[in-house]
């Protein structure tokens, strides 16, 4: 099996509150040095070996994982899990 | 004239949507469940309000890869009325039917209370009862009615004409000030205000009803003829 692991977050420019709300929250909290802070999902799943991996995936995010009007994705797929 | 209300696990405003058409507007309406659903014989499609699929991944997003979606974008095409208000508006954004996105509301609450629109077009099947640049009050509700699009299709929203209903005192951060959008066809209206909660005094406004009474117009001028 494989491994895959995807990472969404809201593109670059997009109004991001929740990650704004988590920002603050940890300034106010003794973290003052925080920038940049992005609240995104992490969807993870097992694929079959012989699987194409890299369009099947896309195509999954493309069709409903991700949102390209505002989200962008990418994935790490780790080969060789024993299922 | 027939209305089919659908309803999808999480839906909640589709009893408020099929209460608006009987008792508000005097016409049919059935709710009419996700699963195997056939749309063939209604003459105008609403997508209610509420949460489908508990607005897991996106809100609306399972909800539009549903097989009932397909039906809805036949409807669309040959030229069928489809009404998505709140939770339905985003569902008509996942699929496409209508361009952009819905973000959380900028100040991340959710917000429930009437606001002030400004019918920016009455020359839509929908808001025909309307006079341009009339005020309404609808009522809200919703945490993720934010809407977002990139400057292209703000452009190509303007110059379509396609923005129906604005916000007087943008509540939620929407660019534009946009409550509401038509598709560039005009027969696909998505808005987050829900005007099926204004149909009688009872509830504090019924400025929602025509919005209901300007479908039905156009049905008639469409497809009943007099002798």
């Amino acid at each position: 099996m494989k491994k895959v692991r995807i990472f969404i977050t809201l593109k670059e420019g997009v109004l991001d509150p929740q990650g704004k709300a988590v920002q603050e929250a940890l300034q106010a909290n003794g973290f003052p040095e925080v920038a940049d802070t992005r609240v995104g999902k992490y969807i993870e799943m097992s694929l079959p070996d012989n699987a194409d991996t890299a369009q099947e995936v896309q195509r999954m995010c493309d069709k409903l994982l991700a949102n390209p009007v505002m989200e962008e994705y990418s994935y790490t797929v780790e080969e060789g899990i024993k299922s | 004239m027939k209305f089919a209300v659908i309803v999808f696990p999480g839906s909640n405003c589709d009893r408020d949507m099929y209460h608006a058409v009987r008792d508000g507007l005097g016409e049919e309406a059935d709710l009419v469940w996700y699963e195997n659903a056939n749309l063939a014989d209604y003459d105008a499609i609403l997508l209610p309000g509420g949460f489908s699929y508990g607005d897991y991944l996106r809100s609306g997003a399972i909800a539009s890869v549903s097989n009932v979606l397909n039906q809805i974008k036949q409807k669309a095409e040959i030229g069928t009325p489809v009404l998505g208000v709140c939770n339905g508006f985003q569902i008509l954004l996942e699929t496409g039917l209508l361009p952009g996105a819905m973000l959380r509301n900028e100040k991340m609450k959710f917000m429930c209370h009437y606001e002030t629109l400004v019918v920016e077009r009455n020359d839509t099947l929908f808001t025909s009862s309307y006079e341009k640049g009339q005020e309404i009050q609808i009522p809200i509700a919703h945490g993720e009615g934010n809407y977002y699009c990139d400057d292209a299709t703000l452009e190509t929203l303007q110059q379509n004409n396609q923005i129906v209903f604005t916000y007087k005192n943008n509540p939620n951060g929407s660019r534009a000030d946009i409550a509401g959008i038509v598709s560039k066809a005009g027969n696909v209206l998505g808005m987050m205000p829900h005007p099926e909660r204004a149909v009688e005094d009872l509830l504090g406004s019924k400025d929602g009803l025509a919005l209901f009474q300007s479908v039905l117009h156009h049905w008639r001028e469409m497809y009943v003829t007099t002798s």
